[in-house]
């Protein structure tokens, strides 16, 4: 076991933090939230991720043919980190680079690779994913969005919904049922959808937070080319558990919630609580030792599980475990910055005596968001504990 | 950056797991935990034959020389069978009480050597009943003459004291702080020394109250003098949490596997009570906070080895967590195995007891929290 970095590594960080340093882009305050889907904040974003893609830092790990680095993880990582730390914007065409990208790699043709990763990489094309419907969230394998192969087309009816990002996405990666007849994991396949084609409606949904993120989005009868289809036809659902797998990662970040941890620890020792800083009330105390021993066991928890990828170990359920814990760790830490604030933590954004800009109740409900999104946690613990320690179904 | 154990770290623990499995199972521990000694000096040889008992000693006194690291993953594999006996006592506390007593030349080559072998036992006495470990707790007093020390007062929960050839003993010169705090070599046959062990609910353990009336000890028995006795002190009880924290990832991981195992196969209402989600979730609980400490432990012993200055951050965190967890996972265990897993006749009873002794041995997660707190808060 060796904590440490080679020089190599240390030198290379020392580069990106000077990089990111000079080039990190000024905060708009009139520019609206991502959420809101404001123009000037993703023309802003993408100007980002595109910076950042010259520099060579957006998805070092992909193969060099599609855009990438060939970078080993543990680049990557020193990469994510010096971003979080220096509080840089998150990538708008995450979802792209996360999820659908690397599903091209590994399923998808040759010309769906060439056509799709270098505009992922750019964010020249901001992505957006089709999965949960009305009747299909937990139990996504029961997704009833027809899509019926009519020569060389699919046309599509339907609804999906909880999608983020749709109202300002360039692109969907959906599942849809091609096959009705069949089991339900056997019927379904991965299309790739031009959110331009017509007959597609967007309505978004207004988040608790205030702002809105997710969406609505209804097909009457879409068509889209048959080359969009990624894998075999009706076997999307294996193609989109690879998928599901980076996104329960994607979820559970500890570098986020070192983050956060340190600015309770900061709010802990500026607020007051009986008359004194309440870091040095005993029960407060207890409490914020809890989840600093909480946050540095994900810590080198992570560094565990960057080892096992770079000798190439299989991940096992090491993933759903990551999102179960994480999420709900975030939430904690968010509640107990609540707590701490007394009746300032109900404060929210644009309330003068708030502080921390009043991020902190905006922390404690998005944070309760990612718990259910992705996966409920009670669905991780399913997946747990019948998939990690083969409990009956 | 590598955080995992090297090759010869899984085959030490691999090792660990089939000769326990074979050596002590379930049935043995019973055998043995209904012996007035508590322990099978036959056992202890076996384990010595491995090097087991002298893993972190060094090679020049007879053992392996190894790091915490090494002894946290046999101390897994030790919770993980509950074995019962002295091997804490000896190999963590004693051996760790002389490694540390810089200056003691002449105790260590007398003992280490022999605690190597298995040939000694010797164990460590700081507690008297306080439930911190801090330097204030520590009452016991020396008195010095010319010639000697002289000890007088009460040490209590001494692990394995009534078979411990070695009695590793903290007292104080003076004061009420760190400074007058010393560490003596006390050979359990000394005059004055009377040993009585306190009956246990975790009869895998066996606390002792060690009473010093008037014990006279040559100048030769002090191995560390005040301020450096409570610095060894400490390497020592950080040492014990993080092992104490292995022994509970390992006591977790076997309540946890039996608790599956019972689950798949015990049925009600026609179908194996394991197809519950209350079950389910109850099992994945235990799994999403296990997994993660087990980093937490490698982690605490690997800064023991290599990173002095968060060492004692490091074994407050892992003490804490670990204690709590073994705590949770083996009432979950009992819970998940119904009624019979709060009888006498079925193991569960063994790990959740082990639980208890972990809990409190060596502070209790409550002050290790606070430490937790004043070092980062």
């Amino acid at each position: 076991m060796d904590l440490s970095f080679t020089p190599e590594q240390e030198a290379f960080r020392r580069q990106v933090r000077a990089w990111v340093k000079a080039n990190l882009p000024k905060r708009d305050p009139e520019a609206g939230s991502l959420e809101s889907g404001d123009p000037r904040r993703i023309r802003m974003l993408k100007a980002w991720q595109r910076k950042l893609y010259d520099a060579g830092y957006v998805a070092m790990g992909w193969p060099r043919e599609y855009g990438g680095q060939g970078a080993d993880v543990v680049q990557q990582t020193i990469v994510n980190e010096e971003l979080i730390v220096a509080r840089a914007p998150g990538l708008v065409g995450g979802m792209g680079i996360q999820m659908v990208g690397p599903t091209l790699i590994q399923h998808g043709t040759e010309e769906q690779r060439r056509r799709f990763l270098p505009k992922i990489l750019t964010a020249e094309e901001i992505w957006c994913q089709g999965y949960s419907e009305p009747g299909s969230g937990s139990d996504l394998a029961s997704l009833r969005t027809r899509a019926e192969l009519v020569g060389d087309e699919f046309i599509i009816n339907g609804q999906k919904v909880w999608t983020s990002n749709a109202h300002f996405a360039d692109w969907m990666f959906c599942l849809v049922r091609t096959d009705p007849e069949a089991p339900k994991h056997r019927g379904i396949s991965y299309v790739l959808i031009d959110m331009k084609t017509p007959g597609i409606a967007v309505r978004p949904l207004i988040q608790m937070t205030g702002e809105p993120g997710f969406n609505e989005v209804f097909f009457d009868d879409v068509r889209i080319p048959r080359e969009n289809l990624v894998g075999e036809l009706n076997q999307g659902w294996l193609v989109a558990n690879a998928t599901l797998q980076h996104e329960r990662n994607m979820l559970g970040s500890t570098t986020t919630t070192q983050m956060m941890m340190n600015g309770l620890l900061r709010l802990a020792r500026t607020c007051q609580r009986n008359g004194r800083a309440a870091a040095d009330d005993p029960v407060v105390r207890q409490q914020l030792a809890d989840l600093i021993i909480r946050v540095e066991t994900m810590k080198y928890h992570a560094y565990r599980q960057l080892t096992d990828a770079i000798r190439k170990r299989p991940p096992g359920i090491g993933a759903s475990v990551n999102k179960l814990v994480s999420t709900e760790l975030n939430h904690d830490i968010a509640a107990m910055a609540l707590d701490v604030m007394g009746p300032y933590g109900s404060l929210g954004r644009g309330a003068a005596d708030a502080h921390d800009r009043g991020d902190w109740p905006i922390h404690f409900m998005f944070s309760l968001g990612l718990i259910i999104g992705g996966g409920t946690s009670q669905i991780q613990k399913n997946i747990i504990s019948e998939r990690g320690l083969g409990m009956p179904r | 950056m590598d955080f995992a154990l090297s090759e010869e770290q899984e085959l030490l623990q691999q090792s660990a797991r089939d000769f326990l499995a074979r050596e002590c199972a379930p049935t043995v521990v019973r055998q043995t935990m209904a012996t007035p000694e508590g322990y099978s000096p036959a056992l202890h040889q076996k384990m010595a034959a491995l090097g087991w008992t002298g893993l972190v000693i060094p090679e020049k006194f007879g053992g392996l020389g190894l790091g915490l690291l090494d002894l946290a993953v046999l101390c897994e594999e030790l919770g993980r069978a509950a074995v019962p006996g002295p091997f804490f006592a000896t190999a963590v506390l004693g051996a760790l009480s002389l490694v540390h007593a810089r200056g003691a030349t002449a105790q260590q080559k007398l003992w280490l050597p022999q605690i190597a072998a298995g040939e000694a036992l010797a164990t460590l006495a700081v507690s008297e009943g306080e439930p911190c470990p801090t330097p204030a707790a520590i009452r016991t007093r020396c008195t010095s003459t010319r010639s000697s020390f002289r000890l007088s007062g009460t040490k209590l929960f001494v692990p394995d004291a009534h078979v411990a050839d070695l009695i590793v003993t903290a007292a104080r010169t003076r004061g009420r702080d760190a400074d007058g705090v010393c560490l003596f070599a006390v050979p359990r046959d000394t005059p004055g020394v009377t040993v009585r062990p306190l009956p246990d609910v975790d009869q895998t353990r066996r606390p002792c109250a060690v009473e010093l009336r008037d014990v006279e000890l040559p100048k030769s028995a002090r191995l560390a003098d005040e301020p450096a006795g409570w610095r060894a002190l400490s390497r020592v009880t950080d040492a014990a949490c993080v092992t104490i924290a292995a022994d509970s990832l390992g006591g977790s991981q076997r309540a946890l596997e039996m608790a599956v195992d019972y689950a798949r196969t015990r049925e009600q209402f026609g179908r194996p009570i394991g197809s519950f989600q209350a079950l389910k979730h109850m099992a994945a609980e235990m799994v999403s906070e296990i997994e993660p400490a087990r980093s937490l432990v490698w982690y605490a012993a690997y800064a023991y080895d290599h990173e002095p200055r968060r060492a004692g951050l490091a074994a407050a965190m892992a003490k804490a967590r670990l204690t709590d967890i073994y705590s949770r996972t083996t009432n979950r265990a009992v819970q998940m195995h119904g009624g019979i897993g709060f009888t006498w006749e079925h193991d569960m009873q063994l790990w959740f007891k082990r639980a208890l002794w972990n809990r409190t041995a060596f502070g209790d997660a409550v002050f290790h929290r606070e430490r937790v707190a004043t070092l980062s808060v």
